[in-house]
């Protein structure tokens, strides 16, 4: 019985630094990567997998602490996959509306930073023209 | 398949609250059943209005295959990022790619671009306003068209299986 709960502790243990270790490397990705696009991948996905870690490590000390099944930590995991790409998404949305600078080195030349005229603040509608 | 009813108009939500009330009171006792079970017919009655038309399922056994791909594209996406962010050199090789997209339905879309964002090195950007391009921003690769293809295969093909047949 004893031998059980060491292993579960070393489990545990496991589960908790890889955790942090990954929680670590998406905040690193934050201050290593070069452009605001490249900045996202980290937090958007490594944070993911870093609070996945933890939770797990929670369901299997909980579990074995009140000795029944605790699956309530799934809920914040699922909330988790919903949420982080959303946000991501739109973080990079209102990034591109912005236009904000890439890094030189990114191939790729989409429409969407490219000045478009139609649009710009001096051609815009202005007095008493109807909203459009 | 489950088909909707009047009573029952979104049966993929009223399971998923169920779930979601038996995961939050962490019990199966049989009063939480009949209470979940109320709210998860309830709810979704109420709501109906407020939401859009909700595809239809086809195939649910290819959703959990899809499901288990991505839980373990995730953990290699995570780990590739890592050697990306981790690199001393700081060799990464970005990207923005232009998707085209075959799915049209907007619930697969959702799917697929959160599905791209949590996978290996990607991000999906912007869903052009025609629906039909998506924006992906790649963290570091190689082939481009490659990487395409593999989204194509990988993710696209199984979601146009489940939901368009």
């Amino acid at each position: 019985m004893i031998a059980l709960y060491t292993l579960m502790e070393g489990v545990i243990a496991f589960f908790l630094i890889a955790g942090s270790i990954f929680a670590l490397i998406g905040s690193l990705g934050l201050t290593r990567m070069k452009d605001f696009y490249m900045r996202l991948h980290g937090p958007s996905k490594i944070s993911t997998l870093g609070v996945g870690c933890v939770l797990l490590a929670s369901i299997t000390y909980f579990s074995l602490l009140d000795g029944g099944p605790s699956l309530r930590e799934l809920l914040i995991t699922i909330f988790l996959f919903i949420t982080a790409p959303v946000s991501a998404h739109m973080l990079s949305k209102s990034a591109l509306h912005q236009k904000l600078a890439r890094d030189p080195r990114t191939r790729g030349d989409p429409e969407e930073f490219q000045e478009d005229h139609e649009h710009s603040v001096e051609e815009a509608p202005q007095g008493d023209s109807k909203l459009p | 398949m489950i088909r909707p009813r009047k009573w029952l108009p979104m049966p993929l939500l009223s399971v998923l609250l169920l779930i979601v009330w038996l995961l939050l009171m962490n019990s199966i006792a049989l009063g939480h059943w009949l209470l979940g079970g109320f709210l998860a017919i309830v709810i979704p009655l109420i709501t109906e209005p407020f939401w859009e038309a909700q595809p239809r399922i086809k195939r649910p056994w290819l959703m959990v295959r899809y499901f288990f791909r991505v839980l373990i594209d995730i953990v290699i996406a995570n780990l590739e990022a890592s050697k990306v962010i981790l690199d001393p050199r700081g060799r990464a090789r970005p990207a923005f790619v232009e998707y085209p997209l075959e799915l049209q339905e907007n619930f697969a879309i959702t799917m697929l671009a959160s599905t791209i964002t949590l996978t290996p090195g990607t991000v999906s950007a912007h869903l052009r306003m025609d629906g039909k391009t998506l924006l992906i921003h790649v963290l570091d690769v190689g082939d481009i068209d490659d990487m395409k293809r593999h989204i194509h295969e990988r993710y696209e093909r199984p979601l146009k299986e489940i939901f368009e047949c």
